[in-house]
């Protein structure tokens, strides 16, 4: 089977400890949570920290609750307890489908909330073993020079795949950064970057602690995924949207992206084609035509990407669709 | 062969011998074995498609911490290969690589991550060479072939043979049809990976444990390879975690691990990765196939031409008898009075395919299965009729030899037409819902060994001893189709008792005899017709003394529920124990044997080596799909299949069979592909060897399976059994295609049916084009001139007319 290389482990019990680590274990340490994107990273040497600092006995890292000021999800808090969680199914139903929709239930139980929210961006040509990559010469994401996907690329292409994540941005949520020097809130969008190699604006001493998500107050919300298998599989394809209407017109919406470029993608015309519009087949029509256009996938997925491109419009249109009918 | 007697066990779907270990996890696979002293192996595999080896420099892996030996192709030079005409591959390449993967060096160290950290270490010194990625290339002339075998270039083998007098069938059709097919490449994707356990011991002989389908054929090439005598040499096949045709091969590792361990004196262990499974594949070949049929205006087929071509990828395998039987039984299930046949393999620089469940007939299957669609579609007939109407009959020979004796398809049709309300809803249901049907046949194990000897197919020792314990000896091979419960149940069902008291020693080349493997489902008939006759014999045996005893006529006498006893009388008679005493106070040691070899071919031309079979088995499958025409996808909601299995032996593994054919049938209609990618260095890599990436269908995805099973008993198989295993997969390909059509009106003339495919054949037909996905041409194959051969019709006697008769038929 494939070994995982050494590395020192730590398993600190506060987040002021894990950062003290990072802080003096430097670029060679990752902070790790549930694994399930790490340690398989770690096997094909994609990633090979010296050194682990485990967050799972982190107290405050695990906690979710449910306030007046919305929902605050811990970034160690496991992805199944997510979706058994008697608010968030009522607050936000659309998230915890999205949740549902990641991976397998086994790897839910394991896999967690920041873990998915800072997932390694994907590629077929770096989601490979070594041996596999050493035979294509590598990637420029890890020990080569090209990008395979489009070798005059700049930069690196590989895909933003957190299926959690273009809905969470489309229900507003923000993110909590916690570093030595103390901490910072972002709205969560801004913590991507559309490069597969820095595709995030996180600093490495910084320690994601917290996502949060204020109150419906009147947002409705949809997520939908295109991949191969209804059992499990990365999407290749995703679009998180939110309206807030009034009456019968939208006032405000948030049409998210994912798996289409190395960061989520916001369909700002799409929205703005919707503002002040009942969502009606016409509406969800001339908006999905327009998501359309900013939806660029690149070959380095499941499914052809002219195809998946096509299907842009019909997957925004679903989303939505969901909406029209109440959310 | 079969016994008259009213059963009490065959035919009923009793437990597996195995299943308690199974369920709770105490199978010992190959992987679970650990020896004291025990080394770990690990491959270092080429990075490039197709290079000469200029130098290995192994000495500072050999340096490395924990290391013992390191072993390359200098050490193990004679070649191997499973069939005598392609023993073309080294357990290490000793001065060329074929493929991405292919093993150059091993490295034996007291830890897999010492291993694996030394195989870095090792420098290869490569001249690349042009690699060969795809049909059209492998057919174009070649400056540096990737062999120096083979027909021409790298066209590794040519076939061409005629049934009949074809050019007068097609002049007699009212309508000829030609269309082109593709069947893309695909793999088994056993849950277990390959693993193997070597120990050459102080005695000087060799043992090893391995996750194979075929432990006779491992003995074989280990005594080639190593220069040992057989004797010395033991194989063990260890349950397999699945088969499915890619373990039926002899492996690179199974030969380095022995070679280690003689060298070290420990024992040595490999288990592959995941990703070296993929390079082992031995999978389906990608295959392009022409399709000329000539037909009268009811359907009935005049004439047939068939054209193939396989991507055979680095190396021989069972490529030549892959390439027959893309065209060996299109004849079993229709009436197909005259026949070409024209085949072609070549090799390319990617893993080597092989036989995988269906071997060789799932493509032509899916084109034949398909093209029948079309015709009855363009005649206005019921696709189901047309099939119906034109059956070959039970006990008839076809126009090129082969000899079909029960024949249920015409009753799988019936069942399957019924069950899905075919005739009320085929063609009439809304766009986008729509109905599909296609039959198949497959071999109740081939009729000849892989290599040339007259000795039995299979063979089974039986030893009752004086507490009443029977124990069965036999080469036969667990790869969870249940061949070991097979065996218990048919001596249980002959003696009279519990089929959980029977001891077996299976898949061990020094305890048993020999069974030739699993593979070309012909182990319940082969191996089941054996353990009857020594079954029998015991049953003989014992009877006479029991007789003697209670002062009856041995016909009095009955075996069952762990009695003997008076079948008149049943209160006078004895336990089986005792009987088991009477018969070895009589007789001495009670043992028995007995063995099979299957009926002589009635073909006599070169190349009817592939296709008979003491049996075939029938499928018929109806598919129920909704297409969503603005994306292309769709899904299988139901499926209805009919096998005519014969006779049941065992009705829970047959039904197991059956569903777990239509799981990975369906699998390979809808997704899986062994792609390949020809990188801008003009290097061939697989695209993407991961259970995750490599798409196979999961249990969810599973639609709901009904299942008949049809029983028209062979006078061939074991109480009429005939196979189960691979036919049921047949049918699934051709009638999701089929069934797409019937929704939407387009063609996906290509395996896997994906969403993208079907959107662009809708795409097309709203464009006027025609409504169809698949390839636009056949390559131009430098086919010899066939073979001609009178079919039985026009009075033949299984000769060609113009070619010397081989030995039986045998493949050159």
């Amino acid at each position: 089977m494939m070994r995982l290389p050494r590395f020192r482990y730590f398993a600190p019990t506060s987040v002021k400890e894990a950062l003290r680590i990072r802080a003096g274990e430097g670029e060679s340490a990752a902070f790790v949570a549930g694994g399930t994107d790490l340690y398989p990273n770690m096997k094909r040497r994609q990633q090979t920290p010296k050194t682990v600092i485990g967050l799972s006995r982190i107290p405050s890292l695990a906690r979710l609750r449910a306030g007046a000021d919305g929902l605050r999800i811990g970034s160690a808090v496991p992805l199944s307890e997510i979706e058994n969680h008697r608010k968030a199914r009522r607050l936000f139903p659309a998230l915890v489908h999205a949740v549902s929709e990641i991976s397998t239930p086994p790897l839910r139980n394991m896999g967690t909330l920041g873990g998915n929210v800072l997932l390694d961006t994907r590629c077929n040509y770096y989601d490979q073993n070594y041996e596999w990559r050493q035979a294509i010469d590598f990637c420029m994401k890890k020990d080569g020079t090209v990008c395979w996907v489009a070798p005059g690329s700049p930069k690196c292409l590989a895909v933003q795949s957190a299926d959690s994540v273009p809905i969470l941005i489309a229900l507003r949520a923000r993110a909590v950064l916690a570093s030595p020097g103390g901490e910072r809130e972002i709205p969560l969008e801004e913590l991507y970057a559309n490069d597969g190699i820095r595709y995030l604006t996180k600093r490495p001493d910084e320690l994601l602690t917290e996502i949060r998500i204020p109150p419906p107050d009147g947002w409705t919300a949809s997520y939908r995924k295109l991949r191969r298998r209804g059992a499990f599989d990365f999407p290749v394809l995703a679009v998180g949207a939110a309206v807030r209407r009034e009456g019968d017109r939208v006032a405000e919406s948030r049409i998210l992206l994912g798996a289409v470029a190395s960061a989520p993608v916001r369909a700002s015309r799409a929205e703005a084609v919707l503002a002040g519009r009942p969502l009606d087949g016409a509406s969800i029509r001339e908006a999905s035509e327009a998501a359309a256009v900013v939806s660029r996938p690149m070959d380095n997925t499941d499914f052809s990407f002219l195809w998946r491109k096509e299907m842009t419009g019909q997957w925004v249109g679903m989303a939505l669709g969901d909406l029209s009918r109440g959310g | 062969m079969s016994s008259r007697r009213p059963t009490r066990i065959v035919g009923r779907p009793f437990t597996r011998v195995d299943g308690a270990a199974k369920v709770t996890g105490q199978t010992k696979f190959a992987d679970d074995l650990a020896l004291p002293r025990m080394l770990h192996c690990k491959l270092l595999r080429a990075k490039v498609a197709h290079a000469r080896i200029l130098a290995i420099d192994v000495s500072k892996a050999l340096a490395a911490p924990g290391v013992v030996a390191v072993a390359t192709g200098r050490d193990l030079p004679v070649p191997f290969g499973i069939l005598p005409v392609s023993q073309d591959e080294h357990a290490l390449c000793p001065d060329r690589v074929r493929y991405v993967g292919d093993p150059v060096a091993a490295i034996a160290a007291t830890s897999e991550d010492a291993a694996f950290d030394a195989l870095d270490l090792v420098r290869v010194e490569y001249e690349p060479l042009p690699p060969v990625g795809t049909i059209e290339e492998g057919l174009a002339p070649a400056a540096v072939p990737i062999h120096d075998h083979g027909d021409q270039g790298n066209i590794h083998k040519l076939v061409a043979m005629q049934f009949g007098d074809v050019d007068e069938g097609f002049a007699r059709a009212d309508r000829v049809y030609d269309n082109t097919y593709f069947y893309e490449g695909n793999t088994h994707l056993a849950l277990e990976q390959h693993a193997s356990v070597a120990d050459f011991g102080p005695d000087g002989k060799l043992t090893l444990w391995s996750s194979t389908q075929t432990p006779h054929y491992v003995h074989r090439a280990l005594a080639k390879v190593l220069g040992m005598p057989a004797s010395r040499i033991r194989v063990i096949a260890t349950p397999n975690g699945g088969g499915f045709g890619g373990k039926s091969d002899v492996f690179n590792h199974e030969i380095v691990v022995a070679h280690l361990s003689r060298v070290t004196g420990r024992p040595v262990k490999i288990c592959l990765t995941r990703e070296e499974v993929f390079y082992c594949h031995r999978g389906r070949h990608p295959t392009l196939m022409r399709v000329r049929t000539g037909v009268k205006k009811d359907g009935a087929i005049t004439a047939l031409h068939f054209q193939t071509a396989l991507d055979g990828g680095g190396y021989g395998s069972y490529g030549v008898a892959s390439t027959y039987y893309t065209g060996a039984l299109q004849t079993v299930t229709y009436r197909v009075p005259t026949y070409r046949f024209e085949g072609a393999r070549v090799f390319t620089n990617k893993p080597p395919c092989g036989p995988k469940r269906g071997h060789g007939t799932p493509q032509p299957r899916f084109a034949l299965e398909a093209e029948l669609d079309r015709i009855a579609c363009d005649l206005g007939l019921d696709p189901a009729a047309i099939r119906r109407e034109h059956l070959q009959p039970a006990n008839s020979l076809t126009a090129n030899y082969l000899r079909v004796g029960s024949m249920g398809l015409g009753a799988c049709i019936d069942k399957v037409v019924a069950a899905s309300g075919w005739k009320k809803r085929r063609g009439k249901l809304p766009f986008g819902r729509g109905l599909g049907i296609a039959c198949s046949s497959y071999l109740t194990g081939a009729g000849l060994p892989i290599y040339w000897n007259q000795m039995p197919q299979s063979g089974v020792q039986l030893k009752v001893d004086r507490g009443g314990g029977v124990t069965v000896f036999c080469g036969s091979t667990e790869i969870g189709q249940g061949s070991d419960t097979i065996l218990a149940a048919i001596v249980a069902e002959i003696l009279g008792i519990d089929p959980l008291d029977i001891r077996l020693v299976t898949g061990d080349t020094d305890l048993t005899p020999v069974d030739l493997g699993s593979y070309s489902s012909r182990v319940t008939l082969m191996t089941g017709n054996a353990a009857i006759q020594a079954a029998e014999r015991a049953r003989e045996l014992i009877a006479g003394a029991v007789a003697k005893k209670l002062e009856l006529p041995p016909e009095r006498i009955g075996f069952a529920e762990g009695r003997v006893f008076d079948v008149e009388n049943p209160e006078k008679g004895m336990t089986f124990p005792e009987a088991a005493v009477a018969g070895e106070s009589l007789h001495g040691t009670l043992g028995t044997v007995g063995h099979y070899r299957p009926p002589p071919s009635a073909g006599r031309y070169r190349g009817a080596g592939v296709g008979p079979s003491p049996a075939y088995s029938y499928s018929a499958a109806v598919v129920e799909v909704e297409v969503d025409p603005e994306t292309g996808i769709y899904a299988v909601p139901k499926i209805w299949i009919a096998h005519d299995v014969g006779k049941c032996i065992n009705a829970a593994l047959v039904m197991g069979q059956v569903e777990g054919s239509v799981y990975m049938g369906l699998g390979e209609a809808m997704m899986e592909e062994m792609a390949y990618r020809t990188d801008a260095n003009r290097n061939v890599v697989h695209k993407f060897p991961s259970v995750l990436e490599y798409k196979s269908p999961t249990t969810l995805e599973m639609p709901e399976v009904e299942t008949f099973l049809v029983e028209d008993p062979d006078p061939n198989g074991p109480y009429g059994a005939k196979e189960v295993g691979q036919g049921p997969l047949l049918p699934i390909p051709p009638a999701v295609a089929n069934a797409v059509y019937d929704a939407v009106g387009v063609r996906v003339d290509e395996v896997p049916v994906t969403p993208e495919k079907v959107r662009r054949a809708l795409k097309a037909k709203a464009q006027g084009k025609p409504a169809r996905v698949g390839p636009e041409r056949f390559p131009a194959v430098p086919y010899p001139e066939p073979i001609h051969v009178r079919t039985p019709e026009e009075g033949g006697d299984g000769k060609a007319e113009d070619a010397p008769v081989t030995a039986a038929g045998g493949v050159r």
